[in-house]
């Protein structure tokens, strides 16, 4: 009888024991768990901080080491969006610049890749494969390594400083991307609403307008962020194709303020805050569809 | 954002083999007029900024004695040993800290979930702004880490860009700041498609920790990471931004990779057709990639 209640009383105590070293070693987890989140926050955070810290200082008083801003002024940003410095006379035509760009990359990349992948995916062109494995290649091919190339070609097209150059290139790497989203996409809209619509006499045109890019809808307002931000990223041929104050974009004009000694550095750090904002936001707001787009690739088998 | 998507949509609409249905005997004549039309914009495109420059550039690097000139110059030679370190160190603990990253973020605490959206900032965040901050943040005794250094520490901190292999070390920090975050939540997403039972069946086996990572993470994931770390190679090989905009090549040209280096040949020196060879010299390392990937993509399911 006894043995039974010391064997009993020696269960609980070795049980009380090792629920307080799993408790011990739940905690020393969530302790690890939030030093990595602290350290995971702060290596995001710095860099930007460090925008933040330095668009902030008053004019002049940029050369002196200290963490945080002493007399916080917003007049950079202020002096950034009325063009207040000599550095900054076309910041908003530059800025213009990028987004004719932008959006011009947009409408191409959408325009072709939607043409293209209807005609291979829904019309079941002859060798269709072949186009899209040529597509395919562009992107093992570094961007850099055609730049030079690229500008010795536009000098000779006459687009030299000419945004439409660009465009183009930009356009050329867009576009596979936009394909094969499209295709992918496209397999998911059976092929009998194309055929249905042919027995009723419709056209390729037709059934692409009326048809094609209305069921495509989700697909291109993925593509088009896409290609938007990209064109908004780039910057190797930009700051090689446009040279001129009128012509360049924000990047390279920013790339200037860093070449040169003499230059406003709070305008520099508010001109990159104000340059990165709108991905920033866009990025945000589509989050939840990208997320959703990104586990439907991954599961997709 | 859709980088991911890139990434996963070339895995699984990896290389179309020519389908087994020949639906184009259905196309009339007008229709496959048609289709043809619709093919040419993007053809056009391919061959009038893809094909043409590439066939431009090799015609420009023709010559075997721009090869020697490269090898004679000591400066090309830095360059080769800083664009190979920069991006064998850059992709691989980039790739290897995603890896573990995106088990991190599977864990379902609050403030972990809260920690997604601030963690893929820099990817979110354009490569220009972000590059300019880190080269100011750098810059010396006036950049953000010395100040701080000084200040929290009280010892003064190095000229960043005036030692190289410090000035290699920065490039190589801000190129996986700004790009970890993406391929991070690429693992993530691959994780989150990897069903739930296998996870309680490791369990039920009491693999943990470790072991469940090697035995049960790194099978399902590992032909993802192989395939994402080839991509993310070929991407980097030709990277100019980075170094163009963190170090500036600083010291003396000592931290350049062969985009930049070609670069200065080109626009700098004005010998372009030097430029290209240099930029050209990566091929012997590019293609075998291409083709590894080409293969793997290929005969290998890449999916889960």
């Amino acid at each position: 009888m006894s043995t039974i209640a010391a064997d009993a009383r020696l269960a609980t105590r070795a049980s009380s024991r090792a629920r307080s070293s799993e408790r011990l070693r739940r905690y020393l987890r969530n302790l690890g768990t939030l030093v990595l989140s602290a350290v995971i926050v702060v290596w995001t955070l710095v860099p930007i901080y460090n925008m933040v810290l330095i668009s902030l200082e008053p004019e002049g008083d940029v050369f002196t080491d200290h963490i945080w801003p002493r007399v916080p002024s917003v007049e950079s940003f202020w002096g950034v969006l009325t063009q207040g410095h000599w550095y900054l006379e076309h910041f908003w035509r530059q800025f213009a610049n990028s987004l004719y760009i932008g959006l011009m990359v947009t409408f191409f990349a959408l325009l072709f890749g939607t043409l293209t992948s209807f005609a291979i995916g829904r019309m079941r062109i002859r060798h269709g494969w072949l186009v899209s494995n040529a597509a395919l290649l562009t992107y093992v091919i570094p961007a850099s390594f055609l730049a030079i190339p690229f500008y010795r070609i536009m000098q000779n097209y006459g687009l030299a400083n000419n945004p439409w150059s660009v465009i183009a290139a930009l356009v050329a790497f867009a576009t596979p991307y936009a394909i094969f989203v499209f295709q992918e996409y496209g397999r998911s809209i059976p092929i009998e609403v194309d055929e249905s619509a042919r027995i009723d006499g419709a056209s390729p045109p037709q059934i692409y307008l009326r048809i094609y890019l209305p069921l495509m809808a989700p697909a291109l307002v993925a593509v088009g962020t896409y290609a938007l931000l990209l064109a908004w990223n780039e910057y190797l041929y930009q700051f090689l194709l446009l040279s001129s104050k009128s012509s360049m974009t924000v990047p390279v004009a920013l790339a200037q303020f860093l070449s040169s000694d003499q230059s406003p550095w709070n305008y520099m750090m508010a001109t990159a805050i104000i340059y990165a904002a709108p991905p920033v936001a866009i990025y945000y707001a589509f989050r939840g569809r990208m997320t959703a787009g990104l586990t439907m690739g991954g599961v997709k088998g | 954002m859709s980088s991911t998507q890139q990434v996963l949509a070339v895995e699984h609409g990896a290389l179309n083999r020519p389908r087994r249905r020949r639906w184009h005997r259905h196309l009339h004549g007008s229709e496959s007029a048609w289709a043809i039309a619709f093919v040419v914009p993007y053809a056009a495109v391919f061959f009038a900024f893809v094909v043409y420059p590439v066939a431009y550039g090799l015609w420009m690097a023709r010559e075997p004695s721009l090869y020697g000139d490269l090898i004679a110059n000591p400066r090309y030679a830095q360059t080769v040993i800083n664009t190979a370190l920069y991006v064998g160190l850059g992709v691989n603990v980039k790739m290897f800290l995603a890896l573990l990253l995106s088990g991190f973020f599977m864990r379902r605490r609050w403030w972990i979930k809260a920690l997604l959206p601030i963690f893929i900032l820099p990817w979110a965040l354009p490569a220009i702004p972000a590059f300019v901050s880190f080269h100011w943040m750098l810059i010396g005794e006036e950049g953000l880490v010395d100040s701080v250094l000084s200040a929290l520490f009280g010892i003064h901190g190095p000229l960043w860009f005036n030692d190289r292999r410090l000035a290699l070390g920065s490039n190589i920090v801000a190129y996986i700041w700004k790009w970890m975050p993406f391929w991070t939540l690429t693992f993530f997403a691959a994780r989150t498609a990897i069903p739930q039972e296998i996870y309680e069946a490791a369990d039920v086996d009491g693999a943990s920790g470790c072991r469940r990572f090697a035995h049960v993470i790194l099978p399902l994931l590992g032909n993802l990471y192989l395939v994402c770390t080839l991509l993310s190679t070929l991407w980097t090989v030709g990277e100019f931004t980075t170094v163009s905009l963190v170090s500036e090549g600083a010291p003396a040209y000592s931290t350049d990779v062969l985009a930049t280096l070609g670069f200065h040949y080109a626009f700098d020196a004005a010998q372009p057709s030097l430029g290209v060879a240099a930029v050209l010299s990566a091929l012997p390392v590019l293609i075998p990639i291409t083709l590894i990937l080409m293969r793997t993509l290929q005969t290998r399911d890449v999916q889960l």
